[in-house]
């Protein structure tokens, strides 16, 4: 794919975010007919057809792991993971922090893109939504899986109870449910409004009734009415302006998780904005490592451009100098502090059992993205792929050595301890990429993965830009 | 029943000529009931038809302020006059720790009223509407734009349909015809 | 008042104040459940009564504690036994009983876990098939008719060590009936050059009786001075007072491995125990015992510190005690007893008495040494010996496992197939029972009536609190059944036994021999009444009230003739080559524990290990041998085929050259918990004087395999922190007043102990405690390290063995631990009891999402077990780490266990945190005494399980709000401080910092 891929004109400001030559029509038709399963990339026959159902049943083979793991681990128990006093939290934990920041990149792209009128996310927002959505989703499971008692998820939740029993609300968990499902809904509902026009759309361009019908009704009857389009604008914006604030409180939340404990490599005042830079950090390499196979096997090179990824590799770099920092900041703090504590512990990241993983992070993201200063690097589309994997894996195990280095050598020497993970984590590690996986091939099928209102006002906007 | 006459309507191919439509009938009369119907949000159309401003942020801005107030009201209630326990020497009202589920629902509420405002001032959901028998009305939502004259009122007999029609059709609008309920 | 309850389920009269029928229903239920509990079998028709404190009735949740005597190497050590409508669910120390003081070891806290272990043999077995105890009694008695017509000449009674009078006189009584026969003892816990040296010296059985309370200066040479033998809680106690004492005593050690009185000791060397040897000889010398040989000029013998050591002996003089241990040989032994005899500390500080024996003249076998009135026991060397020859035809093994913990040299199995009958009687069919024609289930001490003598001699009660749950019969039948064809009544022999005491004590007209059951002959009936009063309160203390002090034996004219000098011994020459040391287990002493779970699970004090033995070496003789913590090597003799193959464990403060082989271990078959762990040592030990030897010449090479150990705590280093302070004590004139000490402590270790809320600003307003403020201080001076606390803390609070893969992933349960501190600068270790903290502001709280965790009124931190959903939070945030966590279902759910959990205590779900409560049931359990009789709760009626069982109350509780409460006395001391307080969480736990003496230590540098 590299030769055909390799965009020879200049990646600048003003290359343009869309291909030459589409016009509103053609823009719907090509993104609903990806839907409606006409023309599109299915007109390279069967293979596509194909290609898709396979890896829909492979994904959807981990989804079933996933389903009878869980049921296992609430037959037996925590103990399955390799969890262990000191260390209680282990991977689950980590998943739960690195899936959460992959969901960061979604709504940052749609909201805080859109108020800074980036027009370039048109094109990749709709779909970055889609990510945000599944991973928080899938982060959301991680808790419930790290309980010693799941079944008891539910008390971590004010409701009214003859016991008067309430959360305990000074615990940052608390805080978590509450940012977790006030992230998950204003991005379920900033996806739908999104939506509704383009399923509308739909509901007009499909034959089959019953897909009339589906659309039809998903679309809530919008019919583009200017009244309508006005109160719309305007709930769209301020969705917008609400999710800006409430995407940075998600992660600085789940950092007060840690921040909030007294456990030497947890208490630090820098982890609020360290974290939230890694979550985007990770959700741009996510949105990358999306965008190249979406451009590829769905030829959306005109939508998803050169330009798109070049300005996502540069976000991407801005974010691994951020966490650098974070990095640098904290051995600072640790050292200069004079703590003995953090200073051990510090030293134990270098050296200890853990180090391996820690210098391993180092260069996944803090070295490697730095090839991205570059600009053939940033238009070299396979590379794009394999550093935005690569930034992925580092993340991860940024979280991991958090949750887990920090805690396997607290205060007395008496209590400290090695996590090693079991069978089990990796099996909730894997089968949850899977799971990921499944739901967004299912999103690219049955969705229209590009915003097609949003692209008719680029048509017409760079029309006439082109007028003039 | 017998049908009503919902209105007539035009069909435009670009927004300029909607636009550039809407802005003579609003020249001649003021007072005209128009509905004009677009793929996406053309700039400039609620302008054009003197669209009154959305009450939608006010909606979000109480909601929001309300979502707040009851997010913290309901911490201190809880730590303090329901649940009042001793949790690792701190006084029952730690207000500190009870800001961000405060904020949280400020921003859970503010949405939820910015998007259940903006479909119930729309009228959303709604299966049927009668615009939909507007000839070739499935375009509004590719890349066609719609311009309706309502009558003033339900069966008045003063609308001339015929006389808006060749109105439209002179404003550049492509096969305008009646839309009946 | 005085009516005597009985015990259970034979219902006591109801209160009369009380609605009877209620009463009585709410009886027959407790009754019923409890027999439930007890697998249905029926009660002794006995009575027996409770400790002073008379029950009115039997309340169902108000505990009866029972005085009985739990046995440990043939003594006696004096328990309480608190049951639970009938149930035996607890065990805490009787303070009248000379062996218990008040307290009770680890070893007597698991006893209750044996009583009920589902695991005890349960039948008669013969050859190998089930049986009854009709069809034994039937075999015996054809049995013993062949033999009487032979007149016993192969009958051969094999027992461990007895000092019970009842058991004497039926061992007697046996010897009597059949001249023939003769009695050995075998054991496996004891060393054959103690035994043959005490002889040597007394010219009998004998063992020394050490005074520690007397003591001024100890030397501890390898000895067990504080457990887990039966004087080990005395002990401890004992040194304990004349360390708190002024001056202050001081203890050196010598040691081979780390041992207990290592981390007390003021200073400790650590030698092989050839050098030990040596520097015996050397202290005698330097002391001028006479006759002593002068010693060539090596190295060790010249020290410095053995200058300083003498000097401190001599200026203790008849103060002092020199203790040698097992692993030394007999002429350690002897030297020993030499110094000890030259400094004048026999009959002060060093006791030695007599070994019981059966009251009877010229029988056993004819003794050569010795005064001829008492019949000593033969050893096993010589049993096995006769086996082999064929001479002998029956042998009955009372409660001991030979098969198993007999010397791999004896091989005792081999021998045991040329005997024709052997009947075999114990709680579990082990190895031997397999090997033998009988085997017969013991009943538990907890089971049957039974007396021992203590170490010291005093005489206590073995009064059974159940009946025998699985059915076995006491070793005082089955002699019965020997004696006299048909068991009698244990309790009939033990009364018997003890009204001919009673006569002895009151003085009375000794009337009736001892052996024939009182109310037969008419002619005391006029004394019953008397002997049954004085009965009663006997059995309520649990031990004899004014009997006569054990006399003091004193050594032999000849006894120190010096046979043998130093070179002689070969393992004392040369310290090249590597000798083992065959030690007890700490836990499982020689094996017989070995089935109890809470004692595998419970941690080794200095290698953490649980559930395994390592065969342990110095970091040098690792080095040499290129080995690492866990490499299996493969031990042999030189004289002697056997093998042994072991993983070894890297022990620091071990003396080099010297492997340490835990007994105990490797057991094929037995129990539910013991198969499949660990090693056999047995294997290797060779035999002295017909008795096990302690120590052998071994070669070592690696096996070039690896074994994981389960270790509690991995890391023991300090890593520059300071969770155990020490402050020094000032010099000061001798006769400084007691108070001194705690004055004394320098600037420094007042800048070590200063601590206590408020010197912490704090953002949040301080919380007051109205009515009680609970709270705890351990003092790290008087914590020897002997884990009986962690235990009491499992028994109390129904806190599950989780085993040994859990406990190595780090998942062990302990809400008490004892944390093992090892200084980089190879100072002494240093044991730190931790549990829950009880912080005021309580980093765990803060954190847990559903208030799981919070403060109560008076202070404690309490965790409701059914509101937590196992985020885990509270622990991350412990800064102590002394939250435990369910991960999966640990909690037993088998009868036996339901039947031994404490009541007042939740069983803990899976998937819940669970800590340290400050035995918050104990709390309310006095608070409610308190309320029935309107008034406060006293300082004192409060007791912890932990610092019940404490041997020197080294752990306060009580009230704060209370000024003078011991604890808030204890708090005033400039000793106390509190672990991390830089973190200001405020614990209500504090320590009292561990005390240096510069005057006594036995380097240049140091002191």
């Amino acid at each position: 794919m590299a030769e055909n891929d390799m965009d020879t004109t200049a990646v600048s400001a003003g290359t343009p975010v869309l291909g030459p030559g589409w016009t509103a029509g053609g823009v719907t038709d090509k993104i609903s007919h990806i839907v409606l399963g006409r023309g599109g990339p299915w007109t390279r026959g069967w293979k596509a057809h194909w290609r898709w159902r396979g890896a829909l049943l492979i994904s959807f083979s981990g989804v079933l792991v996933l389903l009878s793991a869980s049921a296992w681990l609430f037959m037996r128990g925590v103990g399955l993971f390799g969890v262990n006093m000191p260390v209680a939290w282990g991977f689950a934990l980590g998943n739960f922090v690195w899936w959460i920041g992959i969901g960061h990149a979604g709504t940052f792209i749609s909201a805080i893109l859109l108020l800074l009128r980036q027009r370039w996310r048109t094109s990749i927002n709709r779909y970055a939504e889609a990510m945000t959505l599944f991973a928080a989703g899938i982060a959301g499971l991680f808790p419930i899986f790290h309980l010693g008692r799941p079944w008891f998820a539910y008390w971590l939740l004010p409701y009214p109870n003859r016991m008067e029993l309430w959360p305990q609300w000074r615990s940052p968990l608390v805080w978590d449910i509450f940012a977790i499902s006030t992230y998950l809904l204003v991005s379920l509902l900033f996806w739908y409004v999104g939506l509704i026009p383009d399923l509308a759309s739909l509901r007009d361009k499909a034959r089959s009734r019953g897909k009339q019908l589906a659309y039809g009704l998903l679309a809530l009857g919008w019919r583009g009415d200017a009244r309508h389009w006005q109160r719309y604008e305007s709930a769209y914006l301020l969705l917008a302006g609400l999710a800006t604030p409430l995407v940075v409180s998600v992660h600085t939340v789940v950092s007060l998780d840690f921040a909030i404990g007294n456990t030497p490599g947890y208490h630090s005042t820098i982890f609020p904005p360290y974290f939230v830079a890694g979550a985007l950090f990770s959700g741009f390499a996510m949105v990358v490592t999306l965008a190249i196979p979406l451009r590829h096997y769905l030829n959306l090179r005109d939508f998803i451009t050169m330009r798109h990824l070049d300005l996502a590799a540069r976000v991407m770099l801005a974010c691994s100098l951020f966490v650098a920092y974070g990095y640098a900041s904290e051995i600072f703090t640790a050292y200069y502090s004079g703590d003995a504590y953090e200073i051990h512990m510090t030293q134990d990241r270098f050296t200890g059992v853990y180090a391996p993983v820690y210098w391993a992070y180092i260069c996944c993201n803090v070295l490697v993205p730095q090839i991205l200063w570059s600009r053939r690097m940033r238009r070299n589309v396979p590379a794009l792929l394999i550093i935005s994997l690569v930034v992925n894996a580092g993340m991860w195990m940024e979280r991991f050595l958090i949750v887990v280095q920090s805690l396997h050598q607290d205060f007395l020497p008496s209590s400290w301890g090695v996590f090693l993970p079991s069978f089990w984590d990796w099996v909730f590690l894997l089968s949850s990429i899977a799971l990921f996986v499944w739901l967004f091939l299912m999103f690219v099928r049955y969705l229209p993965l590009i915003s097609m209102a949003e692209m008719r006002g680029l048509v017409q906007e760079t029309s006439r830009e082109d007028l003039r | 029943m017998k049908p009503l006459l919902y209105g007539v309507v035009g069909r435009f191919e670009t927004p300029q000529a909607l636009l550039a439509a809407i802005r003579a009938l609003r020249e001649q009369e003021p007072g005209l009931r128009l509905e004009a119907y677009a793929p996406y949000a053309v700039e400039g159309l609620a302008e054009a038809l003197r669209l009154p401003p959305t009450r939608v942020p006010l909606i979000t801005l109480l909601a929001g302020i309300a979502g707040a107030l009851g997010g913290f009201f309901m911490q201190w209630y809880a730590a303090v006059v329901s649940f009042p326990v001793n949790i690792g020497g701190r006084p029952l009202n730690s207000w500190p720790m009870f800001i961000p589920v405060a904020f949280e629902m400020a921003i859970l509420c503010a949405a939820l009223a910015a998007v259940f405002g903006m479909l119930f001032a729309n009228g959303l959901p709604r299966l049927y509407h009668p615009i939909f028998n507007a000839p070739c009305f499935d375009l509004a939502t590719r890349d066609r734009y719609f311009l309706c004259v309502r009558p003033d009122s339900v069966n008045s007999a003063d609308f001339d349909a015929v006389r808006r029609l060749r109105q439209l059709s002179r404003l550049g609008a492509s096969d305008s015809g009646e839309v009946w309920s | 008042m005085k009516r005597p309850a009985v015990i259970f389920p034979t219902l006591p009269a109801a209160d009369p104040v009380a609605d009877p029928a209620r009463r009585r229903v709410l009886k027959l239920m407790a009754a019923s459940a409890a027999l439930a509990g007890t697998g249905c079998s029926q009660p002794p028709a006995e009575k027996i009564l409770p400790y002073v404190n008379m029950p009115e009735g039997l309340v169902p949740g108000d505990p009866v504690y029972y005085a009985s005597t739990l046995l440990r190497g043939g003594l006696g050590m004096g328990i309480l036994v608190e049951t639970e409508s009938g149930r035996p669910i607890k065990i805490e120390g009787n303070s009248a009983h000379p062996a218990s003081l008040g307290a009770a070891d680890a070893q007597a806290q698991a006893a209750i876990l044996t009583l009920w272990d589902p695991g005890r043999s349960r039948t008669v077995m013969h050859a190998g098939r089930l049986s009854t105890f009709p069809a034994l009694q039937e075999g015996l008695r054809r049995r013993m008719d062949e033999e009487a017509r032979r007149g016993g000449e192969g009958l051969r009674l094999l027992s461990g060590p007895v000092s019970s009078p009842t058991l004497l006189a039926q061992i007697g009584e046996v010897l009597e009936r059949w001249p023939g026969a003769r009695w050995h003892v075998h054991d496996p816990s004891d060393s054959g050059a103690r035994a043959s040296a005490a002889r040597q010296v007394f010219g009998r059985p004998a063992r020394a009786v050490y005074r520690l309370e007397r003591a001024r200066v100890v030397l501890s040479v390898d000895a067990d001075l504080f457990g887990p033998g039966a004087d080990g809680v005395c002990n401890a106690q004992g040194f304990m007072q004349a360390r708190k004492g002024s001056p202050r005593a001081r203890l050196y050690a010598l040691e081979s491995t780390p041992g207990l009185p290592g981390a007390l000791a003021d200073a400790r060397r650590t030698l092989s125990p050839a050098q030990m040897e040596a520097a015996l000889h050397a202290i005698g010398l330097r002391l001028g015992v006479p006759g002593l040989a002068p010693l060539p000029p090596a190295a060790p013998h010249r020290a410095a510190w053995l200058d300083r050591l003498c000097g401190q002996l001599r200026a203790a003089r008849g103060a002092c005690v020199v203790a040698p241990g097992h692993s030394v040989s007999r002429r350690a032994h002897l030297l020993a007893w030499r110094i000890n005899a030259h400094l004048g500390n026999i009959g002060h500080t060093v006791i030695p008495i007599a070994q019981e024996m059966p009251p009877r003249r010229d029988a056993g076998r004819p003794s050569d040494e010795g005064p001829a009135t008492a019949s000593h026991p033969a050893t096993l060397g010589e049993l096995v010996d006769e086996m082999r020859a064929g001479k002998v035809e029956t042998l009955i093994m009372l409660d001991v496992n030979p098969a198993y913990d007999a010397p791999g040299e004896l091989d005792f199995s081999q021998a045991l197939s040329q005997v024709g009958c052997s009947v075999h009687m114990g709680l579990y069919r082990d190895e031997t029972a397999l090997l033998s024609s009988w085997h017969v289930p013991k009943a538990h001490e907890l089971e049957s009536w039974g007396d021992a003598r203590s170490h010291d001699g005093t005489a206590s009660v073995v009064q059974p609190v159940i009946a025998p749950i699985y059915g076995g019969r006491s070793l005082h039948e089955l002699l019965g059944m020997l004696a006299t064809g048909t068991s009698g009544s244990a309790h009939e022999r033990v009364r018997a036994t003890w009204r001919s005491i009673w006569e002895e004590v009151a003085g009375k007209p000794a009337s009736a021999g001892a052996g024939r059951p009182i109310g037969q002959s008419g002619a005391q009936d006029d004394n019953a009444a008397g002997f049954e009063s004085w009965w009663q309160a006997t059995l309520r203390r649990g031990v004899l009230a004014g009997g006569p002090a054990a006399q003091a034996l004193s050594p032999l004219p000849d006894a120190f003739e010096e046979e043998g000098g130093l070179a002689k011994d070969k393992e004392a020459s040369g310290q090249a080559g590597l000798i083992a040391v065959f030690a007890n287990d700490s836990n499982l002493i020689a094996g017989e524990y070995a089935d109890n779970a809470w004692l595998q699970e419970l941690p080794r004090p200095y290698s953490k290990i649980v559930w395994d033995n390592a065969a342990l070496i110095s970091p040098a003789t690792a080095r040499l041998h290129g080995l690492e913590s866990g490499d299996v090597v493969s031990l042999a003799a030189e004289d002697s085929p056997s093998r042994l193959l072991a993983p070894v464990w890297i022990m620091p403060g071990q003396a080099d050259g010297v492997v340490t082989l835990p007994l105990g271990y490797g057991r094929s078959i037995a129990g539910s918990a013991s198969p499949g762990h660990g090693f056999d040592a047995y294997v290797l030990q060779p035999v002295e004087h017909g008795m096990p030897r302690r120590t052998r010449r071994v070669g070592m090479r690696a096996a070039g395999e690896r074994h994981d150990f389960a270790c509690a705590q991995p890391q023991k280093a300090l890593h520059g922190r300071k969770p155990v302070r020490t402050v020094q004590v000032r010099r000061r004139p001798e006769d400084a007043p007691d108070v001194a000490l705690d004055a004394a402590v320098s600037h420094a270790g007042a800048r070590a102990a200063r601590s206590g809320p408020g010197d912490q600003p704090s953002l949040y307003p301080d919380r007051r405690y109205d009515g009680y403020a609970w709270g705890m201080t351990v003092d790290l001076d008087a914590c020897i390290g002997c884990n009986a606390c962690a235990i009491a803390c499992q028994a109390e609070n129904n806190i599950p063995v989780v085993g040994p893969r859990e406990v190595a992933l780090g998942r062990e349960m302990h809400w008490m631990r004892i944390d093992l501190y090892r200084p980089e600068d190879e100072g002494r270790a240093q044991f730190q009891p931790m549990a829950c903290q009880h912080c005021e502001n309580a980093p765990c709280e803060v954190v847990c999402p559903v208030g799981a965790t919070m403060h109560d009124s008076e202070g404690l931190n309490v965790q409701v077990y059914n509101r937590c959903v196992g985020t885990r939070f509270c622990s991350n945030n412990c800064p102590y780490k002394v939250r435990h966590f369910n991960f999966f279902q640990y909690a037993a759910t088998d009868p036996a266990a339901a039947a031994h959990a404490n009541p007042d205590v939740t069983v803990r779900q899976r998937g819940v945190m669970e800590k340290c409560t400050y035995c918050v049931q104990r709390i309310s359990h006095a608070r409610i005494q308190a309320q029935k009789e309107d008034r406060r709760i006293r300082d004192g009626e409060v007791v912890t399980a932990c610092q019940a069982t404490c041997p020197t109350n080294a752990i306060v509780f009580g009230d704060l709000n209370d000024p003078d409460s011991l604890v808030s006395r204890s708090k005033a001391s400039t000793r106390n401080y509190t672990v991390l307080e830089e973190l200001n969480t405020r614990p209500r736990t504090s320590y009292l910092a561990r005390v240096d003496d510069p005057a006594a230590q036995l380097e240049e540098d140091d002191g």
